[in-house]
């Protein structure tokens, strides 16, 4: 069993078509693994071992009647508990929607199901999004599996740490400003971020409309390909959903290759700030790609030193408003005020908000009030809207010159849980590599690009693609991928401590 | 106002602000938060000065346009569905507290 999990999602289709194992017997083994590492890493907030297996079977039936669903009928999958999932609690990390359970499935769910995909739970996450860390869930942080010490990375560090520790093969994660890249870098694994409106936003309580993108975390860039394509594609209940064909992305992977491939470094996201073993690991990754026969050279962004600080400024300000929704009166937590007799509407809304979200959404719900404020709006809002322009300016100037740009997925290895929770600019600098791409709407991948010499833990290589280029992340991952599993002598997660006995 | 792209932002304004955004701050988060968002704001008010005037706002990553589809009717969620997560529903409806003010 402890070798089917270590298994990739397409090596397990892989063994599931040929008859040499089960879907069930598949999902049963991540169930057991859960059941064995959880409480240690808590990447789960909800399991559903009895509808994993119940779809299990099916997909065993449908293998049997040689009409499997997709090219992943069988293999399990978990979903951040962002995305709204029929019949299971859907919490966003929050108290505020403690034990929903949404009357519909969001449309990457529905897909997922449709393809056969066993769902295995719900992953942790900061509440609705918003953080760096994971450690903004109301139910509590989810541990590296790396170092049970440190962060995962977020807000989807319950969905990295969970292919990280070889409780699901694969999982949806989903990307505001870095909450697929930056877990992906820290926990050593693949994620990716879509163009936006590559991916429906239909079922995804959103953080930010403007930002928010669904995507893949998985261990191999091939598995990310596949489930891509799964999720992937043109949703009639999303406006903002493109209403194209996706670029094939498993041919991407399958016919990698990087000679005349014109690849961007950008100079503005490396040098001061970054730690020098993720230098490192990047300037030699940088390396192996310039040997494997691309064309490297340096780009410069000059305007991306800006992004954070528009992205803090329409972020909070697009959250303010998506979250006006909790109000207490239709779903979720509603909370009357202590000492207040026959409370009006707008008394139980405020007693309930004050209950139900914790301090990040609160400290975001503020930021974004006040910028969208009158006297305020064009200094702040109005004024990040054109950095915005200037970002996407830039994207089209560099890509103008090459095919793709890189850079390390994030400034750090993952930290210490509990170093900067209560220092916001701190942990807001986690995404400063990531967050360009999702002001501009292009895609971006991050792969491992190996060990930090100073702390023995993983850091990450970021492909940025024009939007709709999707495929370009994917055939410069794979050349990555294989160049540096090549000098490893395996993947990076073989090296990571054994999980069970530790702790 | 607008030319003072980073003001101290006072707890009086944070209480403001969260009465706007309906959320009953305690005393000691009001003290905690002020503080903490005059640090953001002044780390954020880098972008006031970048943008020239001509520079046009980009409000979504891709071009949006109205989308439409037929008009066809297509299976929504029956009204127990809608209301099973309702704090308090009554006759297959939202109940409610009280909206408005119970003296003249």
């Amino acid at each position: 069993m402890a070798e089917l999990i270590q298994r990739s999602a397409l090596e397990l289709a892989d063994a599931i078509a040929r008859g040499e194992t089960t879907s069930v017997e598949v999902t049963q083994a991540h169930l057991d693994r859960i059941a064995a590492v959880d409480e240690a890493v808590h990447a789960f907030l909800h399991v559903d071992a009895d509808g994993a297996l119940r779809a299990a079977r099916e997909a065993d039936e449908r293998r049997s009647a040689g009409q499997p669903a997709s090219a992943l009928d069988g293999v399990p999958v978990a979903v951040k508990d962002v995305l709204a999932t029929k019949g299971m609690p859907t919490t966003c990390g929050s108290r505020i929607l403690q034990g929903w359970m949404p009357p519909y499935d969001a449309t990457v769910v529905a897909r997922l199901r449709a393809a056969g995909l066993p769902i295995l739970g719900k992953t942790n996450m900061d509440e609705f999004a918003m953080g760096s860390s994971t450690e903004h869930s109301a139910y509590g942080p989810t541990h590296n599996p790396w170092d049970l010490e440190r962060i995962p990375g977020g807000s989807g560090g319950g969905s990295s740490a969970a292919v990280a520790a070889y409780e699901a093969p694969l999982a949806i994660g989903t990307d505001t400003g870095g909450s697929i890249r930056q877990p992906a870098a820290v926990t050593g694994t693949i994620g990716v971020k879509p163009t936006y409106g590559g991916v429906s936003r239909y079922g995804l309580v959103a953080l930010a409309s403007s930002l928010d993108q669904a995507g893949p975390c998985t261990r191999t860039v091939a598995d990310a390909a596949a489930l891509h394509e799964i999720i992937g594609g043109h949703d009639p209940r999303d406006s903002t959903s493109i209403d194209r064909p996706l670029p094939a992305l498993r041919e991407a992977v399958a016919n990698a290759d990087l000679s005349g491939v014109r690849v961007g470094v950008v100079k503005e996201l490396g040098g001061e700030g970054y730690q020098t073993g993720v230098r490192a690991r990047f300037d030699e990754a940088v390396k192996l790609v310039t040997d494997a026969g691309a064309e490297v050279v340096e780009v410069s962004c000059p305007h991306f030193e800006y992004g954070l600080g528009a992205y803090y400024l329409i972020l909070p300000s697009e959250a303010s408003s998506n979250l006006a929704k909790f109000d207490a009166m239709r779903y979720g937590l509603r909370v009357l005020p202590d000492d207040v007799d026959s409370p009006s509407a707008e008394q139980v809304m405020t007693a309930t908000r004050e209950a139900g979200f914790g301090d990040e959404v609160k400290r975001r719900i503020i930021l974004g009030t006040y910028a969208l404020s009158s006297g305020y709006y064009d200094a702040y809002y109005g004024q990040a809207q054109k950095v915005r322009t200037l970002i996407s300016r830039d994207f089209e100037t560099a890509f103008a010159q090459v095919d793709v740009l890189v850079s390390p997925t994030a400034p750090t290895t993952a930290f210490r849980i509990g170093e900067k929770l209560d220092d916001p600019l701190a942990m807001y600098l986690n995404d400063i590599a990531t967050i360009p791409a999702n002001l501009a709407g292009v895609p971006g991948i991050s792969v491992p690009s190996g060990l930090a010499d100073e702390d023995g833990l993983p850091a990450g290589l970021q492909v940025l693609a024009p939007a709709t280029a999707d495929d370009r992340l994917y055939r410069v991952g794979a050349v990555v991928e294989s160049l540096l599993e090549a000098q490893w002598g395996g993947p990076l997660l073989a090296q990571a401590p054994e999980l069970g006995g530790r702790r | 106002m607008a030319e003072h792209a980073a003001p101290a932002i006072t707890r009086e304004e944070v209480a403001h602000l969260a009465h706007l955004a309906r959320i009953d701050l305690t005393d000691a988060e009001l003290d905690h938060l002020a503080p903490q968002l005059a640090v953001i704001l002044e780390s954020v008010a880098s972008v006031s000065k970048v943008a020239a005037d001509d520079i046009p706002p980009t409000s979504h990553a891709v071009p949006l346009t109205n989308v439409f589809r037929p008009d066809e009717v297509q299976p929504g969620l029956t009204a127990e569905e809608a209301l099973a997560g309702a704090p308090e529903a009554e006759e297959q409806r939202f109940r409610v507290p009280r909206i408005l003010g119970e003296e003249a």
